[in-house]
């Protein structure tokens, strides 16, 4: 039971950052979704349901131009797909003696900052560390929501400009640091970023869908990392 | 808007909750294939960094801000500071910088 506690009070510390980011982006969508025609209630239930920047975002122009949900369900999966390589990633991550019934429950909170948090734990993850992640990322995705659908001015654009960055600084917190030692994980970094770097920029390149890049360099640069410098097996968590 | 939004919200996060669910639950056993495990290893780091570069450079009010918050963010990292500490850093030095710039 102890040990329960230790995780979850570690889970909530370690999300402040994700809760702070949270509140700045989810700020912004409450009020982008009350200009698409949603009322709070819905903006509040929407956030508190699905739990992702992206795909609620994108969400927003199909009901305004009362797309199908056949449609919608098609963008989900393929902005959203990205969580799918995340999930296998902590499907190995999960502490074996873990009952079931806890994936289930993970999954609802597997968002992209939560699972960096949760696969950057050292050694194997406990649920309850990630139960305290997401004690704070929802309540601070769903309470940014409301505080934007209500009140759209609360917060001065300078601040929000400024906690625009907290997530992106948490994410260099989580990958530099074991990147120190590691000089195939440093060129896999560098390489990553330029790539993404050169996927925004080029023409053509730069139409395919944030969520689809993210995928598909995803899966081509890890495997290139996996096939040149395969990890030895006590390196692998 | 024509259709029910609430059917809407329920259809996008059935479809997010099965992407994250089957994933989880449907692959319990350790993976002993060497390629997968190392293609597994990679994964969080390669998709942090493709998230995160160029994304934080057009995150703030001004691409210089962000790219000040980036470098912040990098160099304590780099120094070993903690999550909290990087990230409020990086939002600091944007605060601070667009006082100057925009």
């Amino acid at each position: 039971m102890g040990e329960r506690r230790t995780q979850f009070l570690r889970g909530l510390r370690d999300g402040i950052p994700i809760g702070l980011g949270y509140l700045a982006v989810s700020f912004s969508f409450g009020i982008l979704a009350r200009k698409a025609g949603l009322t709070t209630f819905q903006a509040v239930i929407m956030s508190a349901m699905n739990l992702t920047s992206a795909g609620q975002f994108a969400s927003l122009s199909v009901i305004q131009a009362a797309g199908s949900y056949i449609e919608l369900a098609v963008s989900q999966l393929i902005i959203n797909l990205r969580y799918c390589l995340m999930s296998c990633s902590l499907s190995q991550k999960v502490d074996q003696k873990t009952p079931f019934f806890h994936r289930f429950l993970m999954a609802y909170g597997n968002t992209d900052e939560v699972f960096a948090l949760s696969a950057a734990v050292k050694g194997p993850l406990s649920p309850f560390y990630t139960y305290g992640l997401i004690g704070v990322a929802m309540p601070g995705w769903t309470l940014g929501t409301l505080l934007g659908a209500v009140a759209g001015s609360i917060l001065p654009g300078r601040v929000l400009s400024a906690l625009g960055v907290a997530l992106y600084g948490m994410f260099c917190a989580i990958i530099i640091p074991p990147a120190k030692e590691d000089k195939v994980l440093r060129i896999t970094i560098l390489v990553a970023m330029a790539v993404s770097l050169v996927f925004s920029v080029t023409p053509l390149l730069n139409t395919i869908s944030s969520g689809m890049r993210v995928i598909i360099l995803t899966v081509a640069i890890s495997a290139a990392a996996a096939v040149l410098a395969p990890v030895k097996e006590e390196n692998v968590q | 808007m024509s259709g029910n939004v609430y059917i809407y919200i329920l259809v996008m996060s059935l479809i997010t909750y099965l992407i994250r669910m089957l994933p989880l639950t449907l692959i319990r056993k350790t993976i002993r294939s060497p390629f997968l495990r190392s293609f597994l290893h990679y994964v969080p780091y390669v998709t942090l960094s493709v998230m995160t570069f160029p994304a934080i450079l057009s995150a703030t009010s001004s691409h210089w801000s962000g790219l000040a918050g980036f470098i912040t963010a990098v160099l304590l990292s780099y120094k070993g500071k903690g999550l909290i500490f990087v990230s409020l850093a990086s939002c600091l030095v944007v605060f601070l910088l667009e006082l100057i710039l925009v």
